[in-house]
């Protein structure tokens, strides 16, 4: 019998090092499970791992695939300091790309450059709406917007499955579910030549900075962490927790709805059925993987965009099946959670009767757990 | 604890430097590469596994002179296109794209890589290096849905549809027709899923319109579990793509298996002794790329005799699935008798006929 009991104050060190250790201990499950299928274990590492970045191209699409888990990543992580759990960042994202979509179409004969900047605020703009709606039965009628803001995605990708083939169809698609695809004035532009590398990962690293500028030396970004960490606390001090929910929501959604339309006005260039292979929900993980920090989340995104692009490369080079990658995020996501409870609490073995280790000093606890973390 | 991680990290950096070495020894002679991309995962007992045995068809066929790849799960977005140029940059010759979703991304990439071929399915934009094919489904949807006009007690029909283009409004259509022939008062209940595979929503699906009165079950979705829960639930229904028996072996009546090997390996012999052109393919019943399993254990003898007699009227051309009369949903005759609904107006099949509940989403 073993028992969790939570430690007086986790090691800082430790929250820090843990995303290592759940992924040195990922790769080493990775290496077992490659023996087990019988797949050469260098070559499959090399496949996944490095195979990826070793061209411009692979490169790019390693910006291009963490663009919107980076920006969406960022803002969730200010949400969930905020202790406001927006779970519906994919609809949103898909909110954002409708709305910009349908300026940037409605535009089609007008080839200026203000065209792209309209639609950016269109779907800033759609992405706010759609998370205003959680924000609202949250404040007003005290709804838990995990349940709100999630089922709201559905409504979303319903919309625009309506969208495809109603309002904003192709005329000329032999009646196929898509747009007509964007022309040139509304393109995102690529910043670097010949690959597919756009405007939105200059825009995820810009909001890595200012996120961490908001949360580590502003008031507003202090008021938040404080109504998230202790909203009576926070209540005494004036910080209204209604305000955070409404700011988190709202921001958070407008870059959510930016993501999609950067996805669909750069890498996809029209409206189709289906525009996220879930950005919306891998980047709940990207935030937790990377802290809730924003440099973290940054790492993060990089680090599930290559897991993703590698999951293709080894089923090209080995035949491997896809699953592969949904079980290493899923592992990742395992050990880093794993070693989360760790750092929060320390293991104790029970035998008889708990009374029986109050002998223990708090240093030896600390040793007991922490030789458990270390040994893999 | 520090050794341990000292001895990790040493592991790792000996990892990577075999790994670059592996790489230059990797250097052998040249089979004729083809590719695939798949919308669903490869053993999803439908579309994509179909694909996947047209794949190791050519295997067999060709030998060591071939070489197949597949990349499975590829979303129809931003994805695609990545994973085209990535299976032609690494020296694959031809390419074979299984969902309609790919288009635009196969054609994007194939004017990048103008001396790769690439094959389209379902599909309508062609270029001089893109050829499209499909099936004629809708030939045996005519079948089935003279099975499920005779068979039916409730006279419901329940058909999960995925998304509503005009190959899968064909195929309700077809099969509404050839129903209603025998059974005028058979109605289709048509849910439209927006997914090609996602066994638990096509699960609900299907247990809906289970509740809602269906007896018989159809689909234009990837995965078995509609004929799954058709089974669990006492009704029955038709394998889609494929012979989903092991999934129902009470309950499926008959299954459309679609057939890719023989156009697959005629294709990638073209290509390899260079008589390849861009064309497209649509073939049916006759030409094999659509084909039957065997009828399910509860289906009738005069149930058998009918759809066999249907299934020749196809083969020899005396029966064409939209051949008139045909109406629309209020009854008014949109194609008199003895008229055919021409390839043309058939691939952009817009609206419903009469027989179908309900209104095509628009």
């Amino acid at each position: 019998m073993i028992r969790l009991y939570k430690r007086p104050a986790p090691s800082r060190l430790w929250i820090f090092l843990a995303p290592l250790v759940a992924m040195v201990l990922t790769l080493l499950s990775g290496l077992i499970l490659f023996s087990l299928l019988g797949v050469p274990v260098v070559e499959a590492f090399y496949a996944f791992f490095i195979e990826p970045l070793t061209s411009v191209y692979g490169l790019a699409e390693l910006g291009v695939k963490a663009a919107p888990l980076i920006m969406i990543g960022v803002v969730l992580s200010v949400c969930f300091r905020a202790g406001v759990w927006n779970i519906g960042a994919e609809g949103q994202f898909i909110l954002g790309a409708i709305c910009g979509a349908a300026v940037g179409l409605s535009l089609k004969e007008v080839e200026a450059f203000w065209v792209l900047p309209l639609m950016m605020l269109a779907g800033i703009a759609g992405g706010m709406l759609w998370a205003s709606i959680p924000a609202l039965l949250r404040t007003r009628f005290n709804t838990n917007e995990i349940l709100t803001s999630l089922m709201l995605t559905y409504v979303a990708s319903l919309l625009l499955a309506y969208m495809v083939i109603g309002p904003l169809q192709d005329p000329f698609g032999f009646n196929f579910p898509q747009s007509a695809l964007f022309h040139k004035a509304a393109t995102l532009p690529v910043v670097w030549p010949n690959t597919r590398l756009h405007l939105g990962f200059v825009v995820a690293l810009m909001l890595v900075g200012l996120v961490w500028l908001l949360m580590s030396r502003s008031m507003l970004g202090f008021s938040l962490l404080v109504t998230g960490s202790a909203p009576r606390a926070g209540r005494f001090a004036g910080f209204s927790v209604n305000r955070s929910v409404w700011v988190t929501m709202l921001v958070s959604g407008g870059v959510a709805g930016l993501a999609g339309l950067f996805e669909v006005a750069g890498p996809i260039g029209q409206l189709l059925p289906k525009i996220s292979p879930g950005y919306g929900f891998t980047a709940i993980i990207v935030a937790f993987v990377g802290r809730l920090h924003p440099v973290g989340v940054l790492f993060a995104g990089l680090l599930l965009a290559l897991s993703y692009l590698g999951g293709e490369s080894a089923q090209i080079s080995l035949n491997l099946p896809v699953a592969v990658t949904g079980v290493f995020q899923g592992l990742l996501l395992f050990f880093l959670l794993a070693a989360d409870v760790l750092i929060h609490y320390s293991l104790k073995p029970v035998t008889t009767a708990p009374a029986e280790f109050t002998g223990l000093t708090n240093t030896q606890a600390q040793h007991v757990a922490n030789s458990e973390q270390g040994a893999p | 604890m520090i050794k341990n991680r000292k001895l990790l990290f040493q592991l790792a950096v000996s990892l990577l430097s075999f790994a670059g070495a592996s790489l230059l020894v990797n250097a052998a002679d040249d089979p004729f590469k083809v590719g695939f991309v798949y919308v669903g995962p490869v053993d999803d007992h439908g579309w994509t596994y179909r694909h996947d045995v047209g794949r190791l068809a050519i295997e067999e066929e060709f030998g060591d002179k071939v070489e197949t790849t597949f990349v499975e799960s590829v979303a129809e977005g931003a994805d695609a296109e990545r994973v085209l140029r990535k299976l032609a940059t690494d020296g694959h010759d031809l390419i074979f794209t299984t969902s309609f979703g790919y288009m635009n991304a196969t054609i994007k990439v194939a004017n990048s890589f103008p001396d790769v071929k690439f094959e389209h399915a379902t599909g309508f934009k062609r270029a001089d290096n893109v050829s499209t094919y499909s099936g004629r489904f809708y030939e045996g949807r005519a079948v089935i849905g003279t099975m499920a006009g005779m068979m039916t007690k409730t006279n419901v029909i329940g058909y999960i549809a995925s998304f509503p283009i005009p190959e899968v409004v064909r195929g309700i259509n077809a099969t509404a027709i050839a129903m209603r022939k025998i059974n005028p008062d058979a109605e289709i209940k048509v849910v439209w899923v927006n997914t090609w595979y996602d066994p638990g929503t096509e699960a609900d699906a299907a247990k809906a319109l289970i509740d809602q009165g269906a007896d018989i079950i159809m689909q234009h979705t990837d995965s078995p579990a509609p004929l799954q829960v058709a089974e669990e639930r006492g009704v029955v229904g038709f394998g889609q793509a494929s012979d989903m028996k092991a999934y129902a072996p009470q309950g499926q009546l008959q299954a459309i298996v679609d057939d890719w090997g023989p156009y697959y390996i005629e294709r990638t012999k073209a290509a390899m002794d260079g008589s390849w052109e861009s064309k497209d393919t649509w073939s049916g019943i006759l030409d094999g790329m659509v084909q039957f399993a065997d009828y399910g254990p509860s289906v009738p003898d005069d149930v058998k005799d009918a759809a066999n007699l249907v299934r020749e009227a196809i083969v020899i051309g005396e029966l064409h699935p939209f051949q008139g009369p045909i109406f629309d949903q209020s009854g008014k005759e949109i194609v008199a008798e003895g008229e055919i609904i021409e390839d043309g107006d058939l691939l952009g099949m817009n609206y419903y006929v009469q027989g179908v509940n309900g209104s095509l989403p628009k």
